[in-house]
């Protein structure tokens, strides 16, 4: 066994209702590191949260903490602690008390108390806030004070709970970059949920692309970005053209009608695959240079670049992300160099 | 205010019939006398019954703690059962309501009574014959037995619509189930736990015919001396209104000490409970 691993999940099953929601979650996390659950909404993410923090009982598997088996060991004894999606702030109490809620009950002394509830305080940037209402605070100070009410126990590991999905796209932004500077500074794991990409990608140290109660890949957000292990996860990840191929044999893909080299290797000869291609990766050019030739169907401004589609002789629609103008309804060449060309078997039909 | 205030006439013209004119003239009785003099003298009179006045209180209250007692657990479990079950746990509850108030307590006197149900069957076992009726307890047992609903009802309520991530919340910063009553669900559900005490106590302080019927003549309550005052032999309103308007004010006082106890401002101020 790993030995920096803080939380193991072995094996887990969970059904409601007969229906399978996590069918057999393998995942290690190891201390101190940000991680990220990631997936579509209802592929068992918050589920598997509710596994690790004690409030749903696996229906077979194991549940380990620091190398303990916890399954059976009942929420408010786990040294974990959870941001909820809702926040799950109490309505009774102002934000003082919410925040020491946790020192409460363990008994601290009440100087202690106030000095780790002003640390917090100070933590999430809401000193002054101390005698609020919490009803009357907004989303974002109330996610403040969910976040510092969970930190004040010093848990080892934090669970957050799609923390940012209330806010708006600015206030995100801003708290993502908290959040990642309180991780960093409290060197606490955490288990971060998001059905959001780019937030995925840019906070955490690993991310785990989850789908229908199976975890389809786990890396680093470069790898997971870069070599992605099927289509799902390439589509999920970023914009990406998804393409029937067949592998000819070791480094050599035929797809749009003609051979591409490439860097993949160890598929079968003439293996059916999944031929996946960023969009920042194709370049536009006269058609006699290009390797696919095709006619620019739209283009849209997107900020920073151009959205260009262009179709090309079998009917394929292609994605390309580029900084130049091209002129609606011009024929052009599109090549791709063989390190941008992403090989991936197949899914089964089913799993589609 | 932009709303149309008609929609509301009819209430008000009810609540001034039925409510605020019998008040009046309940306070108008209490310092008048039979001439129509203005005197104290009824409410003064009333002080010769200040001991009924407190035994009622003091039956009323442990009525009251009964029902809390046994209410608040069984609003909390028919709460958390699936909708069917709770269903039919509602009917059950509500089903002897729909018998007329007369016939349920009735019912209890031939259970109660000294060769009743109850002493019979004990009798099978050479246990017994106890004094169940004309007790004080049997008008307790009468009282919990005839507005328990009331107590369950809005407590029901209250919890289906508590909060229940909150519970979890707290699970979670490591509050075990004792604390997680007192901190959480207590808090969710004082205002159930305060309509439900009015609703069983102001009934229960002023019954008369369930201390009639199983306390007998002896368990006279504060309901009874009111009725009596209307009785054909010895009628007297002015001293009936006064001990109604004497009885009032006292229930008002109970009440208004209850709400008190949290106002929202406090709480927020005030620490967690252990
Ligand atoms: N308590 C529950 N009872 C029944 N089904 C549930 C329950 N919790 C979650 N589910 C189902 O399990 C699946 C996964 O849910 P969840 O873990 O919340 O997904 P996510 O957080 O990824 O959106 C969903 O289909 C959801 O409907
Ligand atoms: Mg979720």
């Amino acid at each position: 066994m790993e030995n920096n691993a803080i939380i193991r999940l072995k094996d887990i099953v969970v059904e409601f209702d007969g229906e399978s929601v996590l069918r057999h979650i393998n995942l290690d996390i190891r201390n101190h590191e940000f991680v990220t659950l990631l997936g579509p909404s209802g592929c068992g993410k918050t589920t598997t949260l509710r596994i690790i923090g004690g409030f749903v009982n696996p229906k077979s598997g194991d549940v380990f903490f620091d190398g303990k088996r916890i399954n059976d060991l009942p929420p408010y004894k786990r040294e974990v602690n959870t941001v909820f999606q809702k926040y799950a702030l109490f309505p009774n109490l102002n934000v003082y008390e919410n925040i020491a809620f946790g020192l409460r009950l363990k008994k601290v002394p009440d100087e202690e108390i106030r000095e780790r509830v002003f640390e917090m305080l100070d933590l999430v940037n809401m000193r002054g806030y101390e005698r609020r209402d919490v009803n009357l605070l907004s989303g974002g100070q109330q996610q403040r004070v969910a976040i510092a009410r969970a930190l004040i126990n010093k848990p080892q590991v934090l669970l957050l709970d799609e923390p940012l999905g209330a806010l708006d796209l600015k206030l995100r932004k801003e708290m993502q970059i908290e959040l990642k500077k309180i991780q960093r500074e409290t060197k606490i794991t955490f288990i971060y949920v998001t059905h959001d990409q780019e937030e995925a990608l840019t906070m955490s140290d690993t991310v785990v692309v989850m789908r229908a109660g199976e975890i389809q890949q786990i890396g680093t957000p470069i790898d997971i970005y870069n070599e992605p292990i099927n289509a799902f996860v390439a589509d999920f990840i970023g914009e990406s053209n998804i393409i029937d191929g067949v592998m000819k044999k070791d480094y050599l893909v035929n797809f749009a009608g003609r051979d591409f080299d490439c860097v993949d290797f160890g598929f079968e000869e003439n293996e059916d695959v999944d031929v996946v291609i960023r969009p920042e990766d194709i370049k536009i050019s006269d058609p006699e240079k290009g390797q696919i030739t095709g006619k620019v169907e739209s283009i849209i401004f997107k900020g920073v670049h151009y959205e260009i589609v262009v179709i090309d002789g079998n009917g394929f629609n292609w994605k390309i992300h580029s900084t130049l103008y091209e002129e609606p309804g011009r024929e052009v060449g599109l090549s791709v160099i063989p390190d941008d060309i992403h090989i991936m078997h197949k899914m089964a039909e089913a799993e589609k | 205010m932009t709303k149309s205030r008609y929609p509301a006439f009819p209430y008000i013209v009810f609540m001034t019939i039925f409510i605020v004119v019998p008040l009046i003239m309940v306070a108008y009785f209490a310092f008048t006398t039979s001439t129509g003099e203005f005197t104290m003298q009824n409410i003064i009179r009333v002080g010769d019954y200040i001991p009924v006045i407190i035994k009622s209180l003091f039956l009323a209250f442990v009525a009251t703690a009964i029902c809390l007692l046994l209410g608040y657990p069984f609003a909390y479990i028919m709460a958390n059962k699936t909708s069917n079950i709770r269903r039919t746990m509602f009917m059950l509850i509500m089903l002897p309501m729909w018998m007329n108030f007369l016939l349920r307590t009735y019912s209890w006197m031939t259970i109660l009574e000294n060769n009743g149900l109850l002493n019979r069957f004990l009798g099978f076992f050479g246990i017994g014959p106890f004094e169940m009726i004309n007790t004080q307890g049997a008008v307790v047992l009468g009282m919990v037995y005839d507005y328990l609903p009331f107590m369950i009802v809005p407590l029901y309520t209250i919890m289906m619509k508590m909060d229940h991530s909150l519970v979890q919340a707290a699970q979670d910063l490591g509050a075990n189930p004792l604390q997680v009553f007192t901190n959480v669900i207590l808090p969710q559900t004082m205002q159930g736990i305060k309509t439900g005490i009015t609703m069983v106590f102001v009934p229960s302080v002023s019954t008369f015919v369930i201390s009639r019927m199983l306390g007998g003549g002896s368990e006279l309550m504060v309901g009874d001396l009111i009725e009596m005052q209307f009785g054909s032999n010895n009628y007297n309103p002015n001293l009936g209104s006064a001990i109604s308007f004497v009885l009032m004010i006292i229930v008002l006082i109970c009440m208004s000490v209850m709400n008190q106890f949290d106002s929202d401002d406090i709480d927020k101020e005030g620490r967690i409970a252990i």
